[in-house]
């Protein structure tokens, strides 16, 4: 099957000038994303995971053009979204629309509920009269699941639940084939998290949607994706399938990463395992030889510096020249590291 | 008697709309050496609480009840009187380190001024005291380290020197607001498991304020859950995980995915959170409650003890919703057996390793 999109080596670099630097001095460049694969077929969730700084933000904006990228994304109908005009791009940013982290920041505080979620049909949608894109927005409301007659009001009227229910609305409103979802629930509680996860995931059902699904929470990621790509400093670790991801972790990192998710069962939390990781996550800026994570690798040896590991596998790819489950003594050996 | 014991206490606010009612006739003690979690969504007061018992309410706060710590009550005390025990026998760690250190002092200056205050010794027995506080809650390097400021340190760090710096005088009470909310999961596991340590060698009593319930399930011994600014629910960690007997519990644990099992679907607790300048009448659940009945909108059921130290605030009886209970929990004293495959695997299903351990010594506290 033709992918929705098929992502081939993309690059994002930003020039970076350090404090102290002179005026004249050269800026230096930082890879926020160094060299990313993946496809994404239609009607899939792809879960994008990691720690502050990997890069799962960046990758997101520059999907959709909010930064500048290098290499290929190409849509289903054979063109590269990276190489396109802005004019150009405008056709297919109805195709692609994102829901926000923060979903008072991401709503215009001047403009009615209304006027927010009409705002993308209105943009790409013309020759819609008056009376067509208010129907349409108090159907698309409902479906929300919002009240039709809270149309016009603003968005500090709404609780931060009721905020990402209405950037959803505005994402599904031009009836997108892919939406990009950028920690959508991060900043919600426990409770209303679950009210917005279930709903993506109803709708996603109902249009055929394809999610690129970002988030530094495992336990959502693997609830709503169908694949996990795992990123770190830039670069993936692990792709696999939900399941096979979490249930068969074959990268040092991944392993590391979910033995660290709490887990709500005080049986099982004070008697399992934690993988420890050495030390801080290094700097983007001069990220380290080799492979990117064996500073930090429990199993680090001289071929993880001098050899890139590449991302092999069919369908569930490890990017690791010694991929496999932990042993006790590995974990005990990376504890009496941590230690010292 | 307990080391902190809160009677009655009530926190209100005046805002020009109206008044907002944060917490309401709390009552909870902790023994010394013990851990306490208190969750919460935003807005159900657990941070207010923690403020109030240390005399940090903001200045249209007001607070009533009583809090006794160590024999002393606290509320509404003396600045004098409080100053001689904040820092010195309860101290108070807070969800972000960058806005609670001081972005314009080094580190060493911001640590010896807690020791020069509470315990009057030198500046250069203060800094050697600060590093090897650091050195305690393993900042690497920590001499050299302790001439920084505070934005020299990564996320995870910062923590490490706030958790150094409410240490210094060895406090009897930590209180942690959200201590590791800010940060990314693998940090978060190294804080939680360094305050676990520091807990056991200082053998100090800790109340640890969170919204997440793994943190609590890994941390504490008792949990109190909180919501619309009453305690609903108090007891034992295990019991109340395994089978929580308030409907707001149970919802908030059947609300959560959880990476190490596979949920059909979530089970979203309808409506929002209330409003506390307009609570519902009754009990402030009421509105979101699947197992509302008669009386809930009118009487707010007290906080009564229906086992040893269990007690619940609730109309519904305790059998009808253990038996609506959706999710399987294992049994308690069973090791979670179906959860590791073989030994050889160290991460296996779901990332739970040593699961066939439970009931002995964690490996977790067995290194070092």
């Amino acid at each position: 099957m033709t992918p929705l999109l098929d992502v081939r080596d993309l690059r994002v670099t930003f020039q970076i000038r350090r404090e102290g630097d002179l005026p004249w001095a050269k800026p230096r460049p930082l890879h926020a994303v160094a060299g990313v694969d993946f496809t994404l077929q239609p009607g899939e969730t792809l879960g994008v995971v990691g720690e502050s700084g990997c890069g799962k933000s960046t990758l997101a904006r520059a999907l959709i053009g909010l930064v500048p990228a290098t290499g290929e994304a190409e849509w289903i109908d054979g063109k590269d979204l990276l190489a396109m005009s802005p004019r150009q791009m405008m056709k297919y940013r109805s195709d692609i629309q994102m829901v926000f982290q923060d979903p008072l920041a991401s709503l215009n505080p001047r403009m009615t509920v209304g006027q927010i979620i009409a705002e993308p049909l209105t943009t790409h949608r013309p020759e819609l009269g008056r009376s067509e894109v208010k129907d349409r927005v108090k159907a698309m409301m409902e479906k929300v699941g919002l009240l039709p007659n809270q149309i016009n009001r603003y968005p500090h009227e709404f609780s931060g639940g009721q905020c990402q229910r209405i950037g959803i609305a505005r994402a599904l409103i031009v009836e997108p084939k892919l939406i990009i979802c950028d920690e959508p629930v991060s900043a919600l509680d426990v409770s209303i998290q679950a009210q917005v996860i279930n709903l993506l995931i109803k709708l996603q059902k109902e249009l055929g949607l394809a999610l690129v699904f970002i988030a530094h929470d495992l336990s959502v990621v693997k609830h709503i994706s169908d694949r996990v790509m795992v990123l770190y400093l830039g670069k993936v670790m692990e792709v696999a399938s939900s399941t096979e991801l979490y249930g068969n972790p074959q990268h040092p990192y991944t392993q590391a990463l979910l033995s660290a998710v709490p887990v709500p069962d005080p049986t099982i939390e004070t008697s399992k395992t934690i993988v420890p990781l050495a030390g801080d996550l290094p700097s983007p800026m001069s990220p380290p030889s080799g492979c990117v994570f064996r500073t930090r690798c429990p199993r680090a040896q001289a071929r993880c510096a001098s050899e890139v590991p590449e991302p092999e596998g069919s369908d569930h790819k490890i990017a690791c020249h010694f991929p496999g489950p932990l042993t006790e003594a590995e974990i005990a050996h990376a504890r009496r590291n941590e230690a010292a | 008697m307990s080391l902190l014991e809160i009677k009655d206490l009530s926190v209100r606010f005046q805002t020009n709309d109206a008044e907002v009612r944060a917490v309401n006739n709390v009552n909870l003690s902790i023994e010394a050496g013990q851990t306490l979690g208190v969750v919460g969504e935003s807005g159900s007061g657990k941070s207010q609480l923690s403020f109030a018992i240390m005399g940090l309410l903001a200045r249209n706060g007001q607070a009533s009840g009583s809090v006794m710590f160590d024999g002393q009550e606290v509320l509404n005390a003396k600045p004098k009187v409080l100053n001689s025990i904040r820092a010195a026998k309860m101290a108070m760690i807070f969800q972000d380190p960058m806005t609670s250190l001081n972005p314009y002092m080094r580190v060493a200056d911001q640590m010896a001024e807690v020791l020069t205050l509470h315990k009057g010794i030198n500046k250069r027995e203060a800094v050697a005291q600060a590093v090897q506080m650091l050195d305690a809650v393993k900042i690497p390097d920590a001499k050299g380290r302790v001439r920084l400021y505070p934005h020299e340190f990564s996320g995870g760090m910062r923590q490490r020197v706030m958790i150094a710096m409410a240490l210094l005088c060895k406090p009897k009470l930590l209180i942690a607001d959200e201590p590791t909310t800010a940060l990314d999961v693998t940090v978060q596991a190294q804080i939680m498991q360094l305050l676990k340590e520091l807990q056991r060698d200082f053998g100090m009593a800790m109340i640890l304020i969170t919204h997440d319930l793994g943190v609590v399930a890994g941390s504490c011994e008792r949990v109190a859950v909180m919501y619309g600014g009453r305690i609903r629910e108090t007891g034992p960690v295990r019991p109340i995980f395994a089978a929580p007997t308030h409907p707001y519990t149970q919802g908030l644990l059947d609300a959560i995915p959880r990476v190490d099992q596979q949920d059909e679907e979530l089970h979203a607790i309808p409506g929002q959170p209330p409003n506390m300048s307009r609570p519902p009448s009754g009990c402030a659940f009421s509105p979101r409650c699947p197992y509302v009945r008669e009386g809930c909108d009118t009487i707010d059921p007290p906080l009564e003890g229906f086992a040893p130290e269990q007690a619940r605030a609730c109309h519904a009886p305790v059998a009808e919703i253990i038996a609506r209970q959706t999710r399987l929990q294992p049994d308690a004293d069973q090791p979670a057996a179906h959860l590791g495959d073989g030994p050889t695997q160290a991460i296996p299903r779901g990332a739970v390793a040593g699961a066939g351990a439970a009931g002995t010594p964690s490996t977790v506290e067995g290194q070092q």
